[in-house]
C-alpha cells in the first residue's frame, strides 16, 4: 500500500459543540485512513465518539456541531470545507451511507423502487428504464427475493432484514467507491445479523468498495474487518489489524474491552470487568481519559496526554507502551 | 431431586389483534389470534438459572410477564414454591407470593421514573409491603440495599437521569432485591448496556445469586450472556419451546436445527476460523405461523412429516428437543 493514495483520510480532525456553559470536543485529534477496498472497523461504546466521525465524515454533522480542526481528504481532495451543494453530489455518489435503523432511512411515502430510480437517476445520467433495470438488478444483488414485484411495494411490506438490503442496495446504487455503515445490524435479530454481514462483506469485495463500518459489536468487527480502531472518549485509542488488536490487545481499555466480552470457547466465573464509565464531554479526566478507570495507571498518565504509539503490530495510545511495558492480556 | 422452585405447565398466552368490531362487520374481516405462547412447560430449581433464547416475537418476554403475574395466561399453569399463582388464591397470599419473586425489565431508562428520587424507588416496594414503617429504617435499609449493587449510600437522593446505564440498571436491581425475594425475572437486563457495563451488571447478577441464593429465569437474545450466566437453556421458536437442555450439553451438542442455527449465527469474535453455515430466511408472521412444525420453511432436514404434523417436546438422551428429524435419528 506504500506510495499510494489512501481512499479515505482524516488527519487530526476535532470536532466541538459550542455550548452557552463552554465548548464541548466531542472528537479530538482523530487520524486514520482507509485504503481502496479496505474494510475499517470502529468500534467504541456509547459516546465514543465513532458514530461523530462518521457523520463527520459524510459532512452530516448535527448543529451546532462543527468541525473545528483538521481535515478530511477523499481520495486526496479535501471534502471537509466544500460548500453544502458540492458535499451534496458527492454524498451517494462517492460516499454512500447506511444508518442503524432501516425504517428511518426510507421514506415511507414512496415505493422502495422509486427511492432507488431517484438516487441512481441523481448520481447517474441514466434514463428512467435504465435506472429502473438497474434498481432491479441491486435489490436482486442484495438477495430480495422476487425483486420484479417487491420494487413496487412500499418500505412497510418489508422487513427488517430485508429493509436494510433495501437499504443496502440504496448506498450501492451509484458505485461508491466507500461506504460508511452506522450500526448496520444493530437492530436486527441475531440471525439476520449474520445474513447482513455476509451480504454486505460479498458486495463489497465484488464491487471493490471500501467500508468504514462504525459498530459496538466486537464480533461484528471481527467478523468484517480489515482493521479496527477503537475509540475512548472522543480520541482512537488503538488501530491496527483485526486478529492483532482482538488477540494482542495494547491499549488496557481495549483489553478490557475484550475481557469483558462473555465468550463462546471458555467459562469463567466472573467476566473481567471495567470499572466505572466512560467520562462525560464536560469532565474528560486530563493526561489519558481513561486514567481513572485504568488497572496500570501510573503518574505520567494523569498529567500527559499519550499519542498513538508504535506498539508491535497495532498503534496504541498509552505511556505504558512507550515504555516498552507492554500490557498483560 | 427436591421440588422445583417454579414449574411452568403447558402455559399459553393468546392475544387478540383483531380489526375493531365496526371494520370486522364491514369489511368482513375474521377476528385474529395471536398465539404469543403456546404450550410451554419447564421447571427451574431453587438457586438455579434457567434462560430462555429467541429472535423478536418468539414468546420469551411474554413468558416472563405470566410469570410474575403481568398478564394472566390463556391456559395452563404456573406454579410457585408449589401454589398456584393464578389460581383462585386469595388475594392476601397473592400479595405475599408477589413480594418473593421480582422483576428486571430491559430498558433501565424507562423502567425507573424520573421523578423519583432514588430513595424512594428502592423504598417503595418495602413501603408498599408493608416490610419497613420506620423512616430511619427505610433510609437504613434503601443505603444497605444500593451498597450491595455497588453504588453508595449518598446516592439516595439523586433522580435516575442523574446516572448512566449501568447505574440506573444497579438500581433497579437495588429495587427487585428490596423485598428479599427467592425468584427473579430478567426479561434482557443487559441488552441496552454497553459490554463493559455489561459485565459489570452480569458480575453483579452472580455474586448476589451466590450470596443470596436467588433463582433466575433470565431473559435474553444474546446467546454468549446466556451461556455465562445460566445453568439450563429453553430455546423459544414462535411461541414454542423447541429445546431445552443443560447448558454444556446444549451448548457442546445443539439438536434442533434452528438451535444449531442460531449458534452458528453468533459471529466469531476469536477469529478461530470455525466455519459457519450460511442462516437462511426469516421468522415467520406470527400471525400466520406455517403448518406442522413452524421452523419447517428455514429447516435444511425438513420432510413432509414436518410440514403436517407439529412434533411435541421429547425427551431424548437427557433432554428435550421437539423435532421429527431428532426423534427420527435423521441428524
Amino acid at each position: 500500500m506504500a506510495g499510494a493514495v489512501p481512499l479515505l483520510e482524516v488527519r487530526h480532525l476535532r470536532v466541538e459543540f459550542p455550548s452557552r456553559r463552554g465548548t464541548l470536543l466531542a472528537l479530538d485529534d482523530i487520524s486514520f485512513s482507509i485504503a481502496p477496498g479496505e474494510v475499517l472497523g470502529v468500534v467504541g461504546e456509547s459516546g465514543a465518539g465513532k458514530s461523530l466521525t462518521g457523520a463527520a465524515i459524510i459532512g452530516l454533522l448535527d448543529p451546532p456541531g462543527r468541525i473545528a480542526g483538521g481535515e478530511i481528504l477523499l481520495a486526496g481532495q479535501r471534502i471537509d470545507n466544500l460548500p453544502y451543494e458540492q458535499m451534496r453530489a458527492i454524498r451517494g455518489r462517492r460516499i454512500g451511507a447506511i444508518f442503524q435503523d432501516p425504517l428511518t432511512s426510507l421514506n415511507p411515502l414512496y415505493t422502495i423502487g422509486r427511492q432507488l430510480i431517484e438516487t441512481i437517476r441523481t448520481h447517474l445520467p441514466v434514463s428512467e428504464d435504465q435506472a429502473r433495470a438497474r434498481a432491479v438488478k441491486l435489490l436482486q444483488e442484495t438477495g430480495i427475493p422476487a425483486a420484479e414485484q417487491r420494487i413496487d411495494q412500499y418500505p412497510h411490506q418489508f422487513s427488517g432484514g430485508m429493509r436494510q438490503r433495501v437499504v443496502i442496495a440504496l448506498a450501492l446504487a451509484a458505485e461508491p467507491k466507500l461506504i460508511v455503515a452506522d450500526e448496520p445490524t444493530t437492530a436486527l435479530d441475531v440471525s439476520i445479523q449474520a445474513q447482513i454481514i455476509s451480504l454486505l462483506r460479498r458486495l463489497c469485495k465484488e464491487h471493490g468498495t471500501a467500508v468504514m463500518l462504525v459498530t459496538h459489536d466486537m464480533g461484528v468487527i471481527a467478523e468484517t474487518c480489515d482493521r479496527v480502531a477503537v475509540m475512548y472518549a472522543g480520541r482512537i485509542v488503538e488501530v491496527g489489524p483485526v486478529a492483532d488488536v482482538i488477540h494482542r490487545p495494547s491499549h488496557p481499555y481495549t483489553v478490557g474491552l475484550m475481557g469483558s466480552i462473555p465468550a463462546m470457547d471458555e467459562d469463567r466465573e466472573r467476566l473481567l470487568q471495567i470499572d466505572g464509565a466512560m467520562p462525560r464531554l464536560n469532565a474528560i479526566p486530563s493526561g489519558c481519559a481513561f486514567n481513572p478507570r485504568c488497572p496500570q495507571v501510573f503518574e505520567r498518565c494523569r498529567s500527559e496526554r499519550p499519542d498513538l504509539l508504535e506498539a508491535g503490530p497495532t498503534r496504541a495510545a498509552c505511556w505504558r507502551v512507550a515504555d516498552g511495558l507492554r500490557s498483560v492480556a | 431431586m427436591t421440588a422445583p422452585l417454579v414449574e411452568v405447565k403447558d402455559l399459553a398466552k393468546t392475544f387478540d389483534v383483531s380489526a375493531p368490531w365496526l371494520n370486522r362487520v364491514v369489511e368482513r374481516q375474521p377476528r385474529q389470534f395471536v398465539h404469543a405462547v403456546d404450550g410451554v412447560s419447564f421447571a427451574i430449581q431453587r438457586g438455579k438459572t434457567l434462560a430462555l433464547v429467541g429472535e423478536s416475537g418468539c414468546g420469551k418476554s411474554t413468558v416472563a410477564r405470566l410469570l410474575v403475574g403481568l398478564y394472566s395466561p390463556t391456559r395452563g399453569s404456573v406454579q410457585f414454591d408449589g401454589k398456584d399463582t393464578h389460581g383462585a388464591a386469595d388475594r392476601a397470599q397473592l400479595r405475599l407470593m408477589r413480594r418473593r419473586m421480582q422483576m428486571i425489565f430491559q430498558d433501565p431508562y424507562a423502567s425507573l421514573n424520573p421523578r423519583w428520587k432514588v430513595r424512594d424507588i428502592v423504598g417503595e416496594p418495602l413501603t408498599e409491603h408493608g416490610l419497613v414503617t420506620d423512616a430511619v429504617e427505610l433510609r437504613r435499609r434503601v443505603a444497605e440495599l444500593l451498597l450491595s449493587v455497588g453504588l453508595a449510600a449518598a446516592d439516595v437522593d439523586k433522580f435516575p437521569h442523574q446516572f448512566s446505564g449501568g447505574q440506573r440498571q444497579r438500581i433497579s436491581i437495588a429495587r427487585a432485591l428490596a423485598t428479599q425475594p427467592e425468584f427473579l425475572v430478567c426479561d434482557e437486563p443487559t441488552s441496552a448496556l454497553d459490554v463493559s457495563v455489561q459485565a459489570q451488571v452480569l458480575n453483579i447478577m452472580k455474586d448476589l445469586q451466590r450470596q443470596r441464593g436467588l433463582t433466575y429465569l433470565f431473559i435474553s437474545h444474546n446467546l454468549a450472556v446466556v451461556r455465562h450466566v445460566s445453568d439450563q437453556v429453553g430455546v423459544m421458536y414462535l411461541g414454542r419451546l423447541v429445546e431445552l437442555a443443560d447448558k454444556a450439553e446444549l451448548f457442546s451438542r445443539p439438536r434442533h436445527p434452528y438451535t444449531r442455527m442460531l449458534l452458528d449465527a453468533i459471529p466469531d469474535i476469536r477469529m478461530s476460523g470455525r466455519a459457519r453455515t450460511p442462516v437462511q430466511g426469516e421468522v415467520p408472521n406470527p400471525l400466520s405461523p406455517p403448518s406442522g412444525c413452524a421452523f419447517h420453511p428455514r429447516c435444511p432436514h425438513a420432510n413432509a412429516r414436518c410440514s403436517q404434523e407439529r412434533p411435541a417436546l421429547t425427551a431424548v438422551a437427557g433432554i428435550s428437543v421437539a423435532c421429527h428429524a431428532v426423534t427420527e435419528g435423521r441428524i
